[in-house]
């Protein structure tokens, strides 16, 4: 589903990201565990296109990502090409960014009315069937800043699934929730894996890791320093790096 | 061994403040000597000022004020946001042009700008529509296009937008940078994030200092009078040219400049306390509310928060 090959990216003199190999497959729970400033959110990004990579091949799906092959040569995408890409991938952050001006039920509607322009009926109750099923029922005409962190997060995931995507990427979805509310957007998280979505997370919770995941990426200055199972990663470290970073959150 | 817990109410003498009462002696002293000034100065001619404030000629010069401040401004508003749109654009070359636009017409005197626009027939004596060393499809006398009033608007309207571009683009950059991440993640193009995610929340920012645009403009269509557009400025120079009687009309015109800012200073307030629900959990109090409350409250009142901050990046000079 996702395939990185040497993916290098920097911010001007800083290298961010130095050659990233992995693979995701299809219905897979993907964990991107490891520091601060490791660069796992930046090549979260990257998938999505929401940043240019500098070397290396990304694809999505078999395409490659920001860029068109024809022949030997890669063509820049132009960026309204890379918006229809991004319609097929829903992306939820850490900070939320729900549209405050905007209700609950008109945060879920707002990109597949506009952007694929689907009837609004239909998408109304798509919409009210994706809030019944992150446990939002009845908050359809609230607004993001009258929501608990832990409830902005699930709209936050409900209108990610408007757009019937193919991946979901999160990117650490529970770090600015209170504790006490990382739970419940952990469940609906669960719930999505249990129907098979293709989900790659860059998160801390180790426990979400080892019970729902399917592979975990151990990602350090910018390269994979170690991949597995979750369960045998996080019980048997190979690396002197590993341990010491689970031994800090574990 | 402690005393029991004081649970009354503190009854405490209060702070006096001496100097207030002689700062108000010494107001109500001055204002003696201007009411004594205003009622004893013959040259005042306060008869003249009545016979004049609803005069004819001076209620067509209000109108024509109130006319061209609205026209003028929503040349501004429009031309202001297109313009912060494109300077914010990643197209080096739109951002350029709105650069230099904005250096431009922030550089010159509106002034100067309004007598340039009057004169344009000097320089171009015909407008027309055609291709550069081509043919000419349409072409028109540029005396019978730049009226007085083309020339008021085009002069006001563009150095408005030049002023309102800066307001909306800081409006648009208060936005939070992850709403335009959001929004294409969504797969949401450009400009449709543009007019639905960042628009909106950005008319919080804009709103109040546009206000005070509305405020400026009225009282510089005053200027408009060198290019002999009859508004309330130019009509009051008819009369006086006509009657000498400079100062009665020249009062006048204010009279109606301050009724006109003051009704606009009220709107404005309204229109930013309803902008700022939300923001903060009480909104600033009324004028009615502040009236009644620090009347008859000499001392001890505890200051009143400043009701919202006013972004003015010209600080209201011209």
């Amino acid at each position: 589903m996702v395939r990185s090959e040497g993916v290098h990216k920097s911010f001007g003199s800083l290298q961010v990201l130095r050659g990233i190999d992995l693979e995701v497959a299809r219905g897979e729970v993907f964990c991107l565990v490891g520091p601060s400033g490791s660069g796992k959110s930046t090549f979260l990004r990257c998938i999505n296109h929401l940043e240019k990579i500098d070397s290396g091949r990304l694809s999505v799906d078999g395409e490659l990502v920001g860029y068109r092959q024809s022949g030997d040569r890669l063509y820049e995408m132009r960026d309204s090409d890379a918006s229809v890409k991004r319609r097929e991938i829903g992306m939820v952050f850490q900070r939320f960014n729900l549209f405050p001006h905007m209700t609950v039920l008109q945060n879920v509607m707002e990109a597949p009315v506009r952007v694929r322009r689907e009837s609004t009926a239909v998408v109304r109750e798509r919409a009210l069937r994706l809030l019944d099923r992150v446990g939002l029922t009845g908050k359809a005409d609230a607004y993001p800043r009258q929501l608990s962190g832990g409830q902005q997060q699930r709209v936050a995931i409900a209108r990610a699934l408007a757009m019937e995507p193919k991946l979901m990427l999160f990117d650490e979805p529970t770090s600015a929730l209170d504790p006490e509310l990382v739970g419940e957007v952990l469940d609906v998280m669960r719930q999505l894996a249990i129907d098979g979505m293709t989900m790659i997370v860059v998160t801390h919770e180790m426990g979400f890791a080892r019970e729902v995941g399917d592979s975990l990426v151990f990602i350090d200055d910018g390269v994979v320093v170690e991949s597995g199972h979750p369960r045998d990663v996080l019980a048997n470290p190979r690396h002197e790096r590993t341990k010491a970073f689970l031994s800090k959150v574990l | 061994m402690s005393e029991p817990a004081r649970t009354e109410p503190i009854k405490a003498i209060p702070v006096r403040h001496p100097g207030r009462w002689v700062a108000t002696a010494v107001i109500l002293l001055f204002v003696a000597m201007a009411v004594n000034m205003a009622v004893t100065n013959p040259n005042f001619a306060w008869d003249v000022v009545r016979e004049n404030v609803f005069a004819q000629t001076i209620l067509e010069g209000v109108w024509a004020t109130v006319w061209i401040t609205i026209v003028a401004m929503i040349v501004g508003i429009f031309g202001g946001v297109v313009l912060s749109v494109m300077r914010l654009s990643p197209n080096p070359v739109l951002s350029n042009v709105a650069m230099v636009y904005i250096w431009f017409f922030r550089g010159t005197p509106v002034l100067v700008q309004l007598i340039f626009w009057f004169n344009l027939a000097a320089l171009v004596p015909q407008i027309s529509i055609g291709i550069p060393f081509g043919p000419t499809f349409a072409s028109w006398d540029t005396n019978s296009v730049i009226t007085p009033f083309m020339a008021a608007l085009l002069g006001l309207g563009l150095n408005e937008a030049a002023y309102m571009a800066e307001i909306s683009r800081a409006g648009i950059q208060s936005v939070d940078e992850g709403q335009v991440e959001a929004a294409s993640a969504l797969g949401m193009s450009r400009s449709l994030t543009m007019r639905r995610i960042v628009l909106p929340q950005a008319m919080r920012v804009i709103i109040p200092p546009t206000g005070n645009e509305v405020i400026s403009m009225l009282k510089t269509t005053s200027l408009v009078s060198v290019v002999a557009l009859p508004e309330l400025l130019y009509n009051t120079q008819q009369i006086y040219a006509r009657t000498y009687e400079t100062i009665p009309l020249l009062i006048v015109a204010s009279m109606w400049y301050l009724l006109l800012t003051s009704i606009l200073t009220v709107g404005q307030f309204y229109i930013e306390r309803h902008y700022g629900r939300g923001s903060s959990s009480t909104p600033p109090p009324t004028y009615w509310q502040r009236l009644r409350r620090n009347m008859f409250k000499f001392h001890d009142t505890p200051p009143t928060p400043p009701s919202m901050t006013i972004l003015d990046p010209n600080n209201g000079v011209r």
